[in-house]
């Protein structure tokens, strides 16, 4: 029963000229003594591309769950579009111009490549779905109008049919071909194209990206660069999360560097990749055998067992 | 390498519709650390499943001292002498460290050799000795990760197997865990480790194997790859580390 | 009503406290298969049945010793355990997690239509040999049996305590209860620890059904599903796969049971563990003893539609069916033929709801009869208490279905997976209870009788034709309304949910409203089929719309093909007419339903028309 416009526009805050299109402040999430997400603060401006890298277990797919409210921070705040919304549910924040893709490919197996994307346009249901803002008169309008349906709802169906097959379109005869074909069918690549495809015909104001090119091969991945390439020029505003830097290096305005849940270097894609915390931290560390152990230890200070 | 403790040879296997490798082919020698480099989702942990007989090929074979491990399940292929450290170390939470390490002597029979190995790997990994007595899921990601080894190495195994053995630890911890990687590939125990963070894995491996989209994309000793620009580009995007 | 002085409560709580003990035996086992398996063995009652009549056995026609008798029974269904883990669970190893608890349903069927079929459906008599002294202990008494049920208890936890913290084999099932996978990787052989821990659960759940059959000297071949739900409600109370918590959750349970039952008499003490079921599940869902928040719980992916290609039937021959089905009684006047198979069109109403909610939506509701018996009793009701036409009551009782079916299970929301499938198995049983108490509005155990025929214009619709058409006309409109959902933007909505909520709500779809949505629809539709029963039948109780009316809609829907509306009508006609037509003997249906459910589950998830 969300009833907050998707197309509304960005309120401004008084304050700031630009205010961020997301800002989150001191996010933390501890998983029993684990602490996933520690203290993160981040902000994202209209039109950005952020990339977030880090090594597997840093927090990054956490740090995306805490965003789209399908979990909550212990501490901490997440505000969209001048809005706190900090501990929403997943649904309405994609009521709000929120979606995201997951890291491991979460299509609807069953359902045909075109319903996934059309599942993906829900939050637009307009004329089938009439704002009544009454608990119980919503639903039965909406089951009315699905079963007889009017001019206006058939209208808005054809509609988005169309726009979901434009969006398909986009990955070229990737998925074109395979419109009707039940997503389970999709080899694993063709089943990040269908996620993607999906984010976009919710219409997004955010798009979050989970390693949209996880297991692509190299002609694959440069076939996905440039389609974010292309969301990019559009002016839509991206969080990505990647491990494949050469992508990240070129495409991203910003990258956040995160590891054991906190950001340890933020910045311009050149200034971050000659960052030494980076390089340590992402890239590893020098010789090992040569190790200094003290080194190390004065370095890192460790973050663990706070609060626990 | 003619003394290869384990062969792949040109395995395909296939989650449902989806094939993850295509004749993937490989071998780990005698006595080496030998890693397996790869993005997320390029396969590497689904060679580890095959390895371990979680999950079966459908074509081509897993040969461990010449033997094929064809049709044997995960405990009788363990029985044969692979230890595992699973991805992110998969301990029994609220057993003991004792427990937990005594556990992977489950398929010995001789009590006075499981009791004298316990001691030899509380002797290799001091710190377990003072936490015996607690609870696993307790102890901090680089503890965990000395009983994920502990562990493997109770039942004697002549190869480890272990996916991504430095995850989500703290650099420091980093650190401890490629050197106790060394230490046991120095009491002769073969090591065969899936890694994404290559440079890391290259330091300690003495060869290497780049997996991409469920194919070698290269192999080489791990120094030369080390100074390959094909690595470089792939992981770690052009980024002056060197 | 309410005892004043202390002796009486005294016994309460003895009573209570011995049957907590009862329910423990059942609780642990259960717990500990959940443990290692992850699955809600429903069967287990069934086990407890068995033991209760190897004991009978044991102790009315082999006059075998007391101790030996108890041998017999933890051995006998030591070893049924490991055949239903052979047979139930470990060829279901790779199918979704709904898989093996369809299995063990099916299972429990069989076990105990066999029972029927074996030592009659009569109740029996199991005497005890214990003395029959009782010590009084301040107003209140204990007795040996007591005694007996109490150390059987203690002495049984002290054994699987022993077993659990100092076998290797102990160890082994504490590993796999806690990461299966990792256990492999010690060489832990896990079909072996499971074997081990279904024999050792089962032991334990034949011997709680002696001595609760020594304790009330009755048995008969349906005991085990009301203690086979308790076990389960305990087990819940105290947290699923935990030991400990299902024997402090039993005793609980026991003690709230017997001071429900002293305050409110004998025929709700079941409601007191339905009830306490549903407040668990909502308020705690991870039992009274979970600690604070934990990881949030994986998503269900793997629901129980396996991949599949739905046979698509071409629409003239869906026309040329329809036409030949309506066609019928021109054709054929056996008014035996219509009435069976007017039946079938009226189950087949039942399985276009279960269908819906449990194939397209992926909710697997267990208690679906309780639609129809709503449905049945407003109808009934409305037509005679109130004085509305038929015609009127019907779709009225629809409604009263869907909303009453609705709020029911609404609390259930929130759940996923087998959660679900316990929360609509006790709400179809609360719904049952209810009837049975409410005596003011349902007349309670009498039932309703003389329940008005559908008549139009003061003709009464009885022949052989009209109870043959009405049901068809029915089924065919609302076969059609429910097509045309399945095509509209609901369908796919429905669908996403079932496949993965997570992502689904993601993309901005409120689980609650569609949900709600659906549960509606089918309640509509179901509480029409129950309404129509009523109409028909002219005479209902609380015992016509049984817990085994649900399974067997599970079973059509499932032979049919999960969400798929043709499928519904064919599992009807297949698993109602054809029985009827062949004759078979009444007492086999429900054997031969609960095979069909096993053979399906196993070899062809995806049902006859494949699932949508």
């Amino acid at each position: 029963m969300t009833t907050a416009s998707t197309t509304s526009t960005p309120t401004s805050t008084p304050s700031a000229s630009v205010a961020p299109l997301l800002s989150i402040a001191g996010l933390v999430r501890r998983f029993g003594g684990l602490t996933a997400v520690n203290g993160l603060s981040l902000s994202l401006a209209d039109g950005e591309l952020v990339s977030v890298i880090g090594p597997n277990g840093a927090g990054k797919t956490t740090l995306f769950n805490l965003i789209t409210g399908l979990d909550t921070p212990d501490v901490g705040s997440v505000a969209f579009a001048g809005q706190d919304v900090t501990g929403f549910a997943a649904e309405r924040l994609a009521g709000l111009g929120l979606a995201r893709t997951f890291q491991h490919g979460r299509v609807f197996g069953n359902l045909s490549v075109l319903d996934n994307v059309l599942v993906g346009a829900h939050t637009r249901l307009r004329a089938v779905r009439p704002p009544l803002g009454l608990p119980l008169l919503g639903p039965l309008a909406e089951l009315g109008l699905a079963l007889l349906p009017p001019a206006a709802v058939r209208a808005e169906e054809e509609r988005l049919r169309a726009e979901a097959t434009e969006i398909i379109a986009l990955f070229g005869d990737r998925l074109t071909p395979r419109l009707d074909k039940p997503a389970h069918s999709l080899s694993y690549a063709n089943r990040r194209r269908v996620e993607i495809a999906r984010a976009l015909a919710l219409k997004p104001r955010l798009l979050l990206l989970d390693e949209p090119t996880a297991g692509m091969n190299p002609t694959e991945t440069a076939e996905m660069l440039e389609i974010i390439r292309g969301l990019k020029g559009r002016g839509l505003t991206i969080l990505l999360i990647e491990h494949k830097l050469d992508l990240v290096m070129q495409l991203s305005d910003r990258v956040v560097v995160m590891d054991h849940g906190a950001r340890i270097a933020e910045g311009l894609p050149s200034a971050v990749a000659t960052d030494p915390a980076v390089i340590e931290a992402y890239l590893g560390h020098k010789a090992v055998g040569a190790a200094n152990q003290d080194d190390a230890a004065a370095v890192v200070p460790t973050k663990r067992g706070i609060g626990e | 390498m003619t003394d290869a403790v384990l062969r792949l040879d040109r395995v395909n296997s296939f989650y449902g519709p989806v094939q993850v490798h295509f004749d993937l082919s490989l071998e780990v020698g005698r006595g080496q650390i030998v890693c397996l480099l790869g993005g997320n989702a390029s396969g590497k942990s689904t060679t580890m499943k095959i390895i371990l007989g979680l999950l079966k090929p459908r074509s081509g074979q897993v040969l461990f001292d010449g033997q094929p491990l064809t049709g044997l399940s995960t405990p009788q292929i363990v029985r044969r002498g692979i230890g595992s450290v699973p991805e992110s170390r998969r301990l029994f939470a609220t057993m003991t460290v004792r427990e937990n390490v005594l556990m992977g002597a489950y398929t010995r029979d001789d009590r006075a050799g499981v009791a004298e190995d316990y001691e030899r790997v509380l002797d290799l990994f001091p710190k377990l000795r003072e936490r015996h007595a607690q609870q696993a899921g307790t102890l901090s990601g680089g503890e965990q990760q000395m009983v994920a080894m502990a562990r493997a190495l109770m039942g004697r195994p002549r190869l480890i197997v272990m996916d991504e053995p430095t995850m989500g630890l703290s650099p420091l911890h980093v650190d401890r865990v490629l050197e106790m990687i060394q230490t046991i590939n120095g009491q002769g125990v073969s090591v065969f480790m899936v890694e994404q963070n290559a440079s890391l894995a290259l330091q300690i491996a003495h060869h290497g194997y780049v997996l991409q989209t469920g194919r070698i994309a290269l192999s080489g000793p791990a120094a030369d790859l080390a100074r390959d620009p094909q690595i470089r580009d792939a992981y770690l995007g052009g980024a002056q580390a060197a | 009503m309410f005892p004043t002085s202390f002796g009486p409560w005294l016994d309460y709580t003895i009573n209570g406290l011995v049957i907590g003990n009862i329910y423990a035996l059942l609780a642990v086992g259960l717990a500990l298969i959940f443990g290692v398996s992850h699955l809600i063995n429903f069967a287990h009652g069934s086990v407890y049945m068995v033991g209760a009549y190897i004991g009978w056995l044991g102790i009315t026609k082999l006059n075998l010793p007391l101790p030996v008798t108890f041998a017999a029974v933890a051995v006998g269904c030591g070893l049924l355990g490991a055949v239903i883990e052979r047979v139930g669970l470990r060829p279901l190893r790779n199918a979704p997690r709904i898989a093996p608890l369809l299995a063990t349903i099916g299972l429990s069927v069989v076990l105990d239509q066999s029972a029927q079929l074996l030592f009659s459906p009569d109740p029996r008599a199991l005497p005890t040999q214990l003395p029959s002294w009782r010590i009084a202990i301040g107003g209140g008494s204990i007795g040996a049996l007591d005694l007996l049920i109490a150390g059987v208890g203690i002495g049984s936890a002290a054994l699987l305590y022993g077993f659990l913290r100092f076998t290797r084999l102990g160890w082994a099932v504490r590993a796999t209860a806690l990461d299966r996978d990792a256990a492999q990787q010690c060489g832990v052989d896990v079909d072996k620890v499971n074997r081990t821990v279904f024999a050792i659960a089962s032991a334990l759940g034949g011997v709680s059904g002696l001595l609760v059959g020594m304790y009330y000297n009755t048995i008969d071949p349906n005991m085990g599903f009301q203690a086979g739900l308790k076990g389960i409600v305990a087990q819940l109370i105290g947290g699923v796969g935990n030991v400990p918590g299902a024997i402090a959750g039993s005793l609980l349970l026991g003690l709230i049971e017997s001071y429900g039952i002293a305050l409110f008499g004998t025929s709700y003490r079941n409601l007191f563990a339905f009830v306490a079921l549903i407040l668990i599940l909502v308020l705690r869902p991870n039992g009274l003893f979970a600690k604070a928040r934990r990881l949030p719980p994986e998503p269900l992916t793997g629901t129980f539609i396996a991949p599949s290609r739905p046979l698509v039937l071409p629409g003239w021959l869906i026309g040329l069916l329809i036409v030949a089905a309506l066609a019928l009684p021109f054709a054929v006047q056996q008014p035996y033929l219509l009435q069976t198979l007017g039946n079938a069109w009226l189950y087949a109403l039942l399985a276009l709801s279960l269908t819906l909610v449990a194939g397209t939506v992926g909710q697997v509701s267990l208690g679906h009869a309780g639609l129809l018996a709503i449905g049945a009793y407003a109808s009934a009701l409305l037509a005679l208490d109130a004085g509305i036409p038929v015609l009127l009551a019907v779709p009225l009782a629809g409604v009263i279905a869907a909303a009453l079916g609705t709020a029911l299970v609404f609390p259930a929301f929130r759940l996923r997976g087998h959660y679900v499938s316990i929360a609509t198995l006790a709400v179809g049983e609360i719904v049952t209870l209810v009837i049975l108490n409410w005596e003011s509005l349902t007349r309670g155990p009498i039932g309703v009788t003389g329940v008005p025929p559908l008549s139009v214009a003061g003709t009464p619709l009885v022949s052989g034709q009209w109870v043959y058409w009405i049901p068809l006309v029915v089924l065919l409109v609302f076969a059609g309304v429910q097509t045309r959902l399945l095509s509209s933007h609901l369908g796919r909505t429905l669908r996403a949910i079932r496949e993965d909520d997570v992502a689904a709500r993601s993309y901005g779809v409120d689980l609650n409203r569609y949900k709600g949505l659906a549960f509606a629809v089918a309640g509509f539709v179901a509480g029409v089929g129950g309404a129509l029963m009523a109409h028909f039948y002219s005479y209902i109780n609380h015992e016509t719309f049984p817990a085994p009316v649900s399974m067997l809609a599970l079973t059509m829907v499932i032979l049919g093909g999960l969400g798929n509306v043709a499928g519904a009508v064919l599992g009807a006609v297949v698993l109602v007419g054809l029985p009827e037509l062949f004759r078979a003997a009444a007492e086999y249906r429900m054997l031969i339903y609960g095979v069909v459910l096993l053979l399906l589950i196993r070899f062809r998830p995806q049902g006859l028309l494949g699932t949508v």
